[in-house]
């Protein structure tokens, strides 16, 4: 470094020191673009990948797209005897499991950011907040595991009973079965996996809220409530909508905690209290023990399907999200 | 509505409207707060059911014994596989987020968005991907395909939370490293990546506590292994503790819940170490790099 920190020697006296500063410029040149060489290298790795993945799953798939085409999507049709497969059943399991969470974890979420952002004094937000996010570090083994011993057993007791005898009318709430397992069991764990997402982005979001149009709302008479529901909540819905829609993916390709507690139904029930299954969970349960090869297709053509919503959803996310952010900007 | 003509003499009390509209305020808030409140008691229910039911499992023979007795092969296998994954993400992850804030330019949105939906990745597709790719190749299961998997899962938790601290750095530290004619690659080497280091070991640490816990891939492919030996051996598959978890919840007896219980409190217990420690590892650095 002390060659070219010195100040401008008299280089044509020193030619031993100018011919090391000409290697050295020689060496940084090769330094500089060696690091970015590897490092685009490293962007091309992680880019990559993710296309090799989503072309490695369709390209699998590609015997059983062909066989079923998209029929395979209305189909309730699985039978592994036969080598007849459709993924109705499972399509409809993932969409109302995900679903339910949602609607169950968005409202609970929502207002958990506004306690933590709006309500919670610094001390118990600093506890708080933490404490939310440690509930994503949950591995969705153990929340399943859980889930199928404690939570389970309880639902099927005591709130399926409940929401049956109280609501049976809506024909959503069918009478219990005889174990947990359930798509509502399913729903209530996967709610418990959306919410710290949905809660931590949205306390972000609110957090962003500029103060002092809130302060300009109170001083009009506003009640803390009211500024919420005319200043927090609509400056900030696009980037709940993005939030939620995060969420949703985590939703839609849970595998294993889902597989625990939904219980490999084979129909579609209207009920909420019948076992039904989820692509992904399909998929962990049978992808080890497929044999023939339509099987094994079939599976990667579930993969296929779940990996175009999953894109979907989170690509709309981030569409919403970037227009929200230019939003704002040009504010 | 109905207000009668402005009074300047009439006292400041609450109206009937009024008091309907903090009525409603005071819903609300009661409301956010019982929030707040199931997401912590979720959280200590789960933990502390674990913990309960964990820890009657719990003995050194337990930690260091072969199945059926244990989890110690479990265990090292495990640290095997995301030992493996995190020397294969850390080094890529690092080097994107160098790409992002010091290359960037108009690429920098497209691979954002890209390690975005990395993150938001189903993990069951990344298995299913590396088990088309690797293990239906060579026709067997293995630890280094399951590292692989895993380590595609904590790229982007690395990447980004790399990208972050480094845009924390303060450009007038890369401003006084070109000033005093330090070339672009020493700067990024001997300056701005070790100013981020705290933050790079936090996100490294979230990315393995990610990783740890992870089961659909591992299902996929490392799942078929006798858990009574260690093997390290990384062309084969390796036993771990998600997926004993995993197998012993499907079996269904009384003694296998007690032992995925005692495993799902270790795995559980060393997760959330990682997470505290990263917490306080990023508020340390945080507070290092403020001025």
């Amino acid at each position: 470094m002390s060659s070219a920190t010195s100040p401008a020697a008299p280089g044509a006296a020193r030619p031993a020191a100018r011919r090391s500063r000409d290697w050295r410029r020689t060496f940084d040149r090769f330094g500089d673009g060696a690091l970015y060489g590897v490092c685009a290298l490293a962007v091309a790795i992680a880019v990559g990948a993710l296309a090799l993945s989503a072309y490695q799953v369709f390209d699998h798939a590609s015997p059983a797209i062909s066989k079923f085409g998209l029929g395979f999507l209305t189909s309730a049709e699985w039978q592994p005897n036969f080598d007849v497969y459709g993924a109705g059943t499972l399509l409809y399991g993932t969409l109302v499991s995900s679903f339910f969470a949602l609607l169950i974890g968005g409202p609970i979420a929502i207002s958990i950011g506004l306690y933590l952002s709006l309500l919670a004094p610094k001390g118990v937000r600093g506890v708080v907040s933490p404490l939310v996010e440690m509930l994503a570090a949950i591995p969705s083994v153990i929340l399943g595991f859980w889930g199928l011993i404690l939570l389970a057993p309880f639902v099927q007791q005591h709130v399926e009973p409940f929401l049956h005898d109280n609501f049976g009318f809506i024909p959503l709430f069918g009478a219990p079965q005889t174990t947990g397992a359930s798509v509502f069991t399913a729903s209530l764990i996967l709610t418990i996996m959306v919410i710290p997402i949905i809660a931590s982005i949205s306390r972000d979001l609110f957090l962003a809220v500029p103060r002092d149009v809130q302060d300009g709302a109170s001083a009009l008479g506003a009640t803390r409530w009211e500024v919420v529901r005319g200043i927090v909540l609509p400056t900030t819905a696009p980037g709940v909508i993005a939030a939620s829609l995060l969420g949703l993916g985590r939703a839609l390709g849970e595998a294993i905690a889902v597989s625990q507690l939904i219980g490999a139904g084979e129909k579609i029930d209207v009920s909420l209290f019948e076992t039904g299954d989820t692509l992904a969970a399909r998929i962990a349960n049978q992808f080890p023990g497929a044999i023939t090869e339509m099987h094994k297709a079939s599976l990667y053509y579930c993969a296929a399907i779940l990996l175009a919503i999953v894109l979907a959803s989170n690509l709309g996310a981030q569409w919403i999200g970037r227009r929200f952010d230019y939003r704002r900007m040009a504010e | 509505m109905g207000e009668p003509a402005f009074d300047p003499a009439a006292p400041l009390t609450p109206t009937g409207n009024l008091r309907r509209r903090r009525a409603v305020s005071r819903v609300a808030e009661s409301g956010a707060t019982l929030g707040a409140a199931i997401a912590v008691a979720v959280l200590g229910i789960v933990v502390y059911s674990v913990f309960v039911h964990g820890v009657s499992a719990l003995s050194l023979d337990f930690l260091l014994e072969g199945e059926p007795d244990g989890i110690g092969p479990a265990l090292v296998g495990t640290a095997e596989l995301v030992l493996i994954a995190t020397l294969i993400a850390m080094p890529i992850g690092v080097l994107v987020a160098v790409y992002l804030v010091e290359f960037g330019g108009r690429l920098a949105a497209p691979i954002r968005l890209t390690l975005d939906v990395m993150n938001g990745y189903p993990s069951i597709i990344v298995g299913v991907f590396i088990f088309a790719l690797i293990v239906e190749a060579t026709h067997k299961q293995s630890a280094i395909a399951a590292s692989i998997a895993l380590a595609m899962i904590m790229l982007s938790i690395i990447a980004r939370g790399t990208e972050e601290v480094l845009r924390l750095v303060p450009d007038a530290m890369r401003e006084a490293a070109a000033a005093l004619g330090v070339s672009r690659w020493r700067a990024v080497l001997t300056v701005i990546l070790p100013s981020a280091m705290g933050g790079i070991a936090t996100a490294t640490i979230l990315g393995v506590a990610r990783a740890a816990g992870e089961t659909a891939p591992l299902i996929l492919i490392d799942s078929v292994w006798d858990g009574s030996h260690v093997s390290l051996d990384p062309l084969g598959p390796v036993p771990n503790i998600p997926v004993t978890i995993y197998k012993l919840s499907e079996e269904a007896s009384p003694e296998g819940f007690a032992r995925a219980w005692g495993a799902g409190f270790v795995l559980l217990f060393l997760i959330m170490l990682a997470n505290v420690g990263a917490r306080v590892l990023l508020a340390r650095s945080r507070r290092r790099m403020a001025p």
